[in-house]
């Protein structure tokens, strides 16, 4: 190893160790340096204040202590409900859309899959042309769709099949369609790209030794295109909990999600070391189950 | 049988057909094609192809790449639905069942072995589906390992075995259900060279063993020469020969076969003179187009003067010499050594006659030598034995 590096020279060495090394120190500044400051204010107190909050250390003669961590803020989150039934319901929302976003993307993607190549490429385009849109500018356009004087009320209005328009808009149904639409992308392009390297020839391996159609579906092809899954629901599931926009636009007053709250902490109370905990918290809701998931993805490889 | 019989018995000895039942007249076949096709959209996979093979036979397919071959095996897989046909395998009809319901169970070319399966459970699936007691799969399954002396392995996924070992896998997989017809796709194609020769040796083994009916397709010659009873030579989605490769390499039907299935020097030729030797059985003379060179051939049936043919030797039947050979029924020609390849056991040589052909000669090396025995650009004789001319239409 070290007769190894003996023979590299220096300046090529430097420029390795800086190439290897750059996603690392993008994380560092981007990812682990911010999030070192929010877990740090997590612990402080609120003050009305620039910054609004206590500092952390007081190194003045008369101290108690140091030290001025407190624990208060997440003592807090956890005595008030709300801050529980806002991360249960983001939990359940992002949940429920990951399901129903696999349910639709998993046939679409299957489905593009088995289409010949030409048209695979167009059907692909059509996926990720949403994208090509901002992304503010299609939810508003849902305000206008689901509304009670908008586009499916009045027609089903003028079609005489109701009498009165039905409740649509700031719904959680709302909510669960405005995420399926803009994350079923992020489900099926993964599941595509999986589904589509997959060698036929073992579903006709497993025809050819008994199994029925939906045999070789549950034995074969959905075994196989796990990871996709994995990916794709990984890729839904994240942004969905932790979504703003969305429940905002399109949600009810009571459609509280996590991301609102904390918002509302932030700017609205202007609480900052209560929101960084909550913010703290969701954190680890979203990284614990990764790390165990991919840990058993390892033992399993 | 009764007492009268007896006597009315022919006094020849009687003809053992367990080795060649194509042969018998009262062999019922195990599997008939009839009249079977595959259309696509745009061009006839399969052109009305009819076949029977006999039980316990090594039937192989050979032929190039988009001939059909791969088509036929999908249709008797059940992968394809046949345009127009029948497939009966022993008495049934089995042109409508789908893959899963046929007595059929096939190796594919790439394994297709489960990756997400280890080695006992690839093998077990068949037998899962078909819902039998968990004991019996288990000691079906420990049967199906040692046959193929993978016990060992038995818990390893796909991912931890050689190709060889993933061919046994297939292999075991395929037969574990008992199928009354195994198809191998190209079943030697993805091993080196060695492997290919001690596994080809296994599979007869196998299937003598198992007496299962094989029907092996393939693109390679050399396979469909070692591995199989008959060969079925397909081009164009019909078959164009079927027969003994034996049959098959000496007696090729026409100039297709006789260049796909081994190597030939074809002549292009003119009948001069026929004659009838014995009753199947002519004698032909025919001059080359080129030269005139005359050439004798044995010809199973009667041509006439100023008819068109092919005269065809195989490389190995060529003798080639420094001193003009001598003898009765002899083709002679001459020429200069082009290009020369040394194998060992033998050697290739590319001979320029004087006509300017490039005729191939293939020599056993019988002597131990320092030197090569013919070098690049020597002049040598060419000579081969009437009986070794294949007459072959134009």
């Amino acid at each position: 190893m070290s007769q190894a590096n003996h023979s590299i020279p220096l300046g090529d060495k430097l420029w390795r160790w800086l190439v290897i090394s750059l996603p690392y120190w993008w994380l560092a500044i981007f990812f682990l340096a911010p999030f070192a400051i929010v877990f740090k204010i997590s612990f402080a107190d609120p003050v009305v204040a620039q910054p609004p909050f206590s500092n952390f250390f007081d190194f003045s003669p008369g101290a108690e202590s140091w030290l001025l961590a407190t624990l208060d803020n997440y003592r807090f989150i956890t005595e008030d409900n709300l801050y529980w039934i806002s991360y249960f319901k983001s939990l359940k929302i992002a949940t429920i859309s990951t399901v129903l976003c696999l349910l639709l993307g998993y046939p679409m993607a299957y489905g593009i899959a088995k289409c010949q190549p030409g048209t695979r490429n167009i059907l692909l385009m059509l996926v990720i042309l949403p994208f090509w849109t901002s992304f503010l500018l299609r939810v508003y356009a849902w305000i206008v769709m689901l509304g009670k004087t908008g586009a499916i009320n009045s027609l089903l209005l003028k079609m005489g099949l109701i009498t009165t328009p039905i409740e649509m808009l700031y719904t959680d149904g709302a909510v669960y369609l405005g995420i399926v639409y803009t994350y079923i992308p992020f489900m099926v392009l993964p599941l595509y790209s999986v589904l589509e390297k997959m060698d036929t020839n073992l579903q006709d391996a497993a025809a050819d030794l008994g199994a029925r159609r939906w045999q070789v579906f549950f034995n074969i092809i959905l075994p196989l295109s796990m990871p996709g899954v994995i990916a794709g629901s990984m890729l839904v599931f994240i942004p969905a909990l932790g979504e703003f926009v969305i429940p905002s636009l399109l949600g009810g007053i009571d459609s509280l999600m996590i991301g609102r709250t904390l918002y509302d902490e932030f700017f609205i109370n202007r609480d900052w070391p209560l929101a960084s905990a909550v913010a703290t918290v969701l954190l680890f809701i979203i990284v614990v189950p990764i790390m165990l998931l991919q840990s058993s993805q390892k033992e399993r490889s | 049988m009764t007492a009268a019989t007896d006597k009315e018995a022919p006094k020849l000895p009687e003809t053992d057909f367990t080795e060649t039942p194509w042969l018998d007249p009262q062999a019922a076949p195990f599997i008939q094609i009839k009249s079977l096709s595959k259309e696509f959209d745009d061009f006839t996979a399969v052109d009305s192809i009819s076949l029977d093979i006999y039980q316990g036979e090594l039937f192989t397919i050979l032929g190039g790449s988009g001939c059909g071959k791969s088509t036929l095996l999908r249709m008797l897989a059940g992968f394809e639905n046949p345009s127009a046909g029948q497939i009966i395998i022993d008495g049934v009809d089995i042109s409508d069942l789908p893959a899963y319901d046929r007595p059929v169970n096939m190796m594919f070319q790439s394994y297709a072995v489960f990756p997400h399966m280890t080695v006992a459970q690839n093998i077990a699936y068949g037998l899962k589906k078909d819902r039998l007691p968990n004991a019996e799969i288990n000691s079906r399954v420990q049967e199906m390992l040692e046959l193929v002396q993978l016990q060992d392995l038995a818990a390893r996924k796909p991912k931890q075995l050689s190709g060889g070992q993933c061919q046994r896998v297939a292999l075991a997989r395929a037969l574990i259900k008992r199928p009354k017809v195994l198809l191998l796709d190209e079943p030697l194609a993805a091993l080196d060279k060695k492997l290919r020769e001690q596994t080809q040796f296994e599979l007869i083994n196998l299937q003598h063993k198992l007496g299962t009916t094989f029907i092996v397709v393939t693109h390679d010659q050399e396979e469909a020469m070692t591995l199989s009873s008959r060969v079925a030579v397909m081009d164009a989605g019909r078959f164009v020969q079927i027969g003994t490769p034996l049959e098959v390499y000496e007696f090729p039907l026409n100039r297709f076969v006789a260049d796909f299935f081994g190597t030939i020097n074809l002549f292009d030729a003119t009948v001069t003179s026929s004659v009838q030797v014995d009753s199947c059985t002519h004698t032909i003379e025919a001059a080359l187009d080129k030269t005139g060179t005359l050439v004798k051939a044995d010809c199973s049936h009667q041509l006439n003067q100023g008819d068109i043919i092919s005269i065809g030797v195989r490389p190995e039947k060529l003798s080639i010499s420094q001193k003009k050979p001598r003898g009765k029924n002899l083709t002679i020609t001459n020429g200069i050594v082009e290009d020369l390849a040394y194998y060992g056991n033998r050697s290739i040589y590319r001979v320029r006659s004087h006509s300017g052909r490039m005729i191939q000669v293939s020599a056993q090396n019988f002597q131990r030598t320092k030197e090569l025995v013919l070098e690049w650009d020597d002049q040598v004789y060419l000579s081969w034995d009437s009986s070794c001319s294949v007459v072959l239409p134009e």
